[in-house]
């Protein structure tokens, strides 16, 4: 890029070509296809099982799905960062393939005591991540502009807060699977309004923070060499923190409520650059689970079971207990993939898939499966560094941060590191709601990477500014 | 807005390694305690997930594992179970394993580094991983007569039957006894209740008492102060001793008798031949008094007493002498009392070195490892412990054992086959309440020893019979035994 003359309107003399880098991208789909192949090979392998034809038509839907990924980037966004798609699907892959490994798991032992044979996981889970990769591609191809986001901020917003708060208000039978009310029920479908809030919910808080940003940046009193905001710009904070809260306490469901309220953390630090938010909003987020845990029975439960599972391991207490048994009996190495026993974990496919692979792939597979988070977060951030409108940073740094804070929160959840939480691991556990959302959360990426990486000429025109922000502007009349 | 996007990402990576630090913690540090916690099945379903190998002895099963139709993949049964209980053991999904199921754990399962060959293979072929077999020493026809004897009149005792030649254990009960099915079941609530039902067992069931009892071995002893006399090269069987009905213990009142007070023959004096017929306790007394504690110490430990580090593979209580302090004492454990305390199989070595000239033989119970497929991967090489006396005085020791056992009742005696043996009637409990416990050491034939026995039967075998002794009680047994071994019609 530093070679190409990016004097406004000089036209390069002789127009170098840029990398785009989808030839690297392409490169690494394949090796994460054969990585994912490989694990395959290894659990049919350990599990004794043939080939079959369905199986050979869903490694094909794999392959074919992500071509078609690489494509629609080539044609919508080709300059956008090329290892964001890549760490994606070698992590659905993997979750693919494990949750085949458990559907086997499943399938033996409702043979072995004459049970009629279990749902599918995998077939549905290939099909939420076509309608993941359908959203993929189509946000690619509506949002040409990110900036052009901004303009629906508090639609989003709207959106955003009804979906966090819509399954804490309807009745448990409809919401409420495994003691967090997170759901929304309508016969087999099930859908997790959260992780679509969540995206929602960071374009709101980006485009606002934007517009608004003197209003949290006016000095108030200087404290231990931090400058504190003027108590009475502290409102939507506080909006925040009583959302999340409810969250808590209502939806019983730590994780929602931790990430939804990091992400607006970070996100006003990120637009004001004062520690002093963090400070406050920690405190006072502190100070409202605490509350919580004296009033709140299910709050105090989850706290116990989190200090020692083992205390009550056949009841509250079993399913994280498992999990741990699981992570210490794969140990460093695993005990290889189809070799283990990670179905005798509660809800091994989706909340406590970290312990499945755990068992499988030992500490060495986990360390590897959060290099690939890593990766990906980092290159978000990387965007959010390169991009040049506040709104693209602000958004790019909120979504790598939200992905960041949801595997904290649910690794952290399943190795008893914090009080377990009802999320799911991005791209990896079973689970429509997350993969979907998840996938336009990357298309967001992608697209804010390829306004970062883009030749200047290639970049979309800056739009006008709305008419509220538009400098005004004294025009004479012709005389 | 640079700056805290970079600060963003450092905390983005600090809380990686957060999770990696604390994933580190469960899966290397806590990991061995999470593997072996009870509640974690893990491993048990993994190891019932293989074929556990059979345990046989002459051909019979008596320990194998079966196809079942839930989550544990093989059901673990034991065909005779009482009979074979205390060599078996029991294989628990809550309790663990105990006998051979714990001491030939790792070939059963597989993991056994002789089997190592067959586990390659297994993993080349797609062969399903199952464990090796195990082959017993054991004659089925000597365990069941022996098992037999003891439980058909309801003693509480143990019968060992060793070969001389080569320390092979032959038969070895245990009684009363336990079916270890209840325990293998697979059904929580069921393996609970049979473990509670068989701790709360009186008399006890569980413990195998030819190598984890030990009890006073009475006058059997006297064949080890006769062989460390004869080996002082100073006695002969004619040498000459008291015959007084009772003796002062040396430097102390206490008053010791002779076996219903009698005097040891007509004579004024007994030779030693005589002396260990009529098992005079004076005559003894006077013996040891002449030879000290360190020559019958010595002796004690040449036949194998007070060695620690015994098992067959299942781990052998040490016998010992006690501590010996001074003569008066030693009068005592010349006679098998005071502190002396002798496991049935431990007695059964003793004889045993007698019929094989004075060597001692390491008694062993795993006669050959198998694969799964019954090829035979190794084969126990008998293992000589050392020689407790030489072969002179062990003929001379047989043919006063002869002379023993020509002098008791005929109970059972089998006609046509010469024994050599001896009786013991060993006092225990603080007074006479009780009944004594009675032994019955010997082998046959005496002339080429095929086999030698120790029977134990606890407190006479009935409460009641106080007057019980070795020769009317225990003799019966061990020449049942015998016979079983020699192949004899009864």
């Amino acid at each position: 890029m530093a070679a190409v003359d990016d004097r406004p309107g000089a036209a390069p003399a002789t127009p170098a070509p840029l990398p785009t880098g989808r030839g690297i991208e392409l490169v690494l789909l394949a090796f994460a296809a054969v990585l994912v192949t490989g694990a395959l090979g290894l659990v049919e392998a350990n599990q004794e099982q043939q080939l079959t034809q369905a199986l050979i038509w869903v490694g094909l839907a794999y392959l074919g799905l992500f071509t078609i990924a690489h494509f629609a980037v080539r044609r919508f966004a080709p300059y956008a960062d090329p290892l964001i798609l890549p760490s994606v699907a070698l992590l659905n892959g993997l979750g693919l393939v494990m949750i085949h490994r458990l559907d086997l798991a499943e399938l033996a032992q409702a043979t072995a005591v004459g049970d009629p044979p279990p749902t599918e996981l995998l077939s549905r889970q290939i099909a939420w991540t076509a309608v993941g990769l359908a959203l993929f591609v189509a946000v690619l191809w509506l949002v040409r502009d990110h900036r052009k986001l901004s303009r629906y901020a508090f639609t989003c917003g709207l959106a955003g807060i009804v979906l966090l708060a819509l399954p804490g208000l309807l009745p448990a039978s409809i919401s409420e699977v495994n003691g967090a009310k997170l759901w929304i029920r309508i016969g087999p479908v099930g859908i997790q309004p959260g992780e679509f809030a969540k995206i929602l919910l960071i374009v709101f808080f980006a485009a606002f923070l934007v517009q608004k940003r003197e209003l949290f940046t006016t000095a108030g009193r200087k404290f231990l060499g931090m400058e504190f905001p003027r108590p009475r710009d502290l409102g939507p904070l506080l909006l925040a923190w009583g959302l999340s809260i409810g969250v808590l306490v209502i939806e019983r469901d730590l994780g929602s409520s931790l990430l939804f309220f990091g992400i607006v953390l970070v996100l006003l630090y990120a637009a004001t650059e004062r520690v002093s938010w963090l400070v406050i909003g920690l405190t006072i987020f502190m100070g409202g689970a605490l509350i919580a845990y004296q009033l709140f029975g299910h709050v105090r439960v989850r706290v116990q079971v989190w200090l020692d599972p083992f205390a009550d391991f056949n009841g509250t207490g079993f399913q994280i207990g498992q999990a741990l048994f699981g992570l210490g009996t794969g140990g460093v190495g695993g005990t290889g993939l189809g070799a283990g026993r990670p179905d005798l974990v509660p809800f091994a496919y989706s909340d406590f898939m970290l312990s499945s692979l755990g068992e499988e792939l030992g500490l060495i597979g986990l360390s590897a499966i959060l290099v690939v988070y890593l990766v990906m977060i980092t290159r978000g951030l990387r965007s959010a560094l390169a991009v040049r409108d506040s709104f693209g940073k602000l958004l790019a740094t909120g979504l790598s941060f939200a992905i960041a804070l949801q595997i904290f929160t649910v690794i952290g959840g399943a190795s008893k590191l914090i009080p377990l939480t009802g999320l799911t691991l991005p791209f990896l556990s079973y689970g429509g709601s997350s993969l979907v959302a998840n996938y336009a959360l990357v298309a967001l990426l992608l697209r804010i990477s390829n306004a970062a990486r883009a030749p200047l000429n290639r970049r979309p025109a800056a739009p006008l500014p709305p008419i509220a922000e538009a400098g005004t502007e004294l025009v004479e009349r012709p005389k | 807005m640079n700056t805290p996007v970079r600060r963003i990402a450092i905390a983005v990576m600090a809380m990686v390694l957060l999770l990696l630090g604390n994933l580190t913690y469960v899966q290397v540090v806590k990991a061995g305690d999470y593997r072996d916690d009870s509640r974690n099945k893990r491993v048990l379903l993994a190891e019932y997930a293989r074929k556990r190998g059979q345990i046989s002895a002459g051909g019979q099963v008596v320990a194998s594992s079966v196809p079942s139709d839930d989550e544990l993949k093989y059901q673990r049964q034991y065909p005779d179970g009482p009979v074979y209980a205390p060599l078996t053991g029991y294989y628990s999904t809550i309790y663990g394993p105990s006998g051979l199921e714990r001491a030939a754990d790792s070939i059963l399962n597989g993991s056994d580094d002789r089997l190592f060959v067959r586990r390659v293979s297994d993993l080349v072929t797609g062969r399903d991983p199952s464990g090796g077999n195990v082959v017993l020493t054991i004659d089925p026809e000597v365990q069941q007569a022996a098992y037999d004897q003891l439980s058909s009149k309801g003693y509480t005792g143990s019968i060992v039957a060793l070969r001389p030649q080569t320390g092979e254990i032959l038969g070895m009960v245990s009684t009363p006894s336990y079916d270890p099915s209840g325990l293998a079941s697979h059904r929580a609530e069921e393996q609970k209740q049979a473990w509670t039902d068989l701790n709360a067992a009186k008399p006890p069931v569980l413990s195998n008492r030819a190598i984890s009892e030990r009890y006073p071995p009475g006058s059997t002893f006297k064949l080890i102060d006769v062989a460390a006399a004869l080996s002082s090269g100073r006695y002969t069987p004619d040498s000459p001793f008291t015959a007084a009905p009772s003796i002062t213990l040396e430097g102390t009142r206490t008053p010791l008798p002779n076996f219903g007070g009698n005097r040891c023959g007509g004579g004024e004096t007994a030779t030693l031949r005589e002396a260990l017929q009529r098992s005079c306790n004076t005559a003894f007394a006077e013996l040891a008094a002449q030879l000290g504690t360190p020559a019958i110490q010595d002796q004690a430990a040449a036949f194998g007493i007070g060695s620690t580090d015994l098992s067959i593979p299942m781990k052998v209580a040490p016998s010992t002498l006690g501590d010996i302090e001074n003569t008066a004492q030693l009068q005592q454990s010349s006679i098998g009392q005071a502190s002396v305390a002798l496991t049935p199989l431990q007695n059964a070595m003793v004889v045993a070195a007698i019929a094989n000239g004075g060597e001692v033989m390491a008694p062993y119970l795993i006669q050959q490892i198998q694969d799964q497929e019954l090829d035979t991967v190794s084969t126990t090489e008998p293992d000589r412990i050392g020689s407790a006396v030489n072969s002179g005085v062990a003929r001379t020791l047989t043919e006063m054992m002869v002379n023993n056992e020509n002098s008791y009742a005929n109970l059972g005696k089998i006609s046509g086959v010469q024994i050599a043996a001896k009786t013991g009637t060993a006092q225990h409990g603080a007074d006479d309440s009780v009944p004594p416990h009675v032994w019955y050491v010997g082998f046959a034939p005496a002339e080429d020893p095929q086999v030698a026995v120790a029977v134990l039967v606890e407190s006479g075998g009935d409460p009641n019979n106080l007057e019980a002794t070795g020769g009317q009680v225990a003799a019966p047994l061990g020449r049942a035994v015998i016979r079983a071994a020699l192949g004899k019609a009864p």
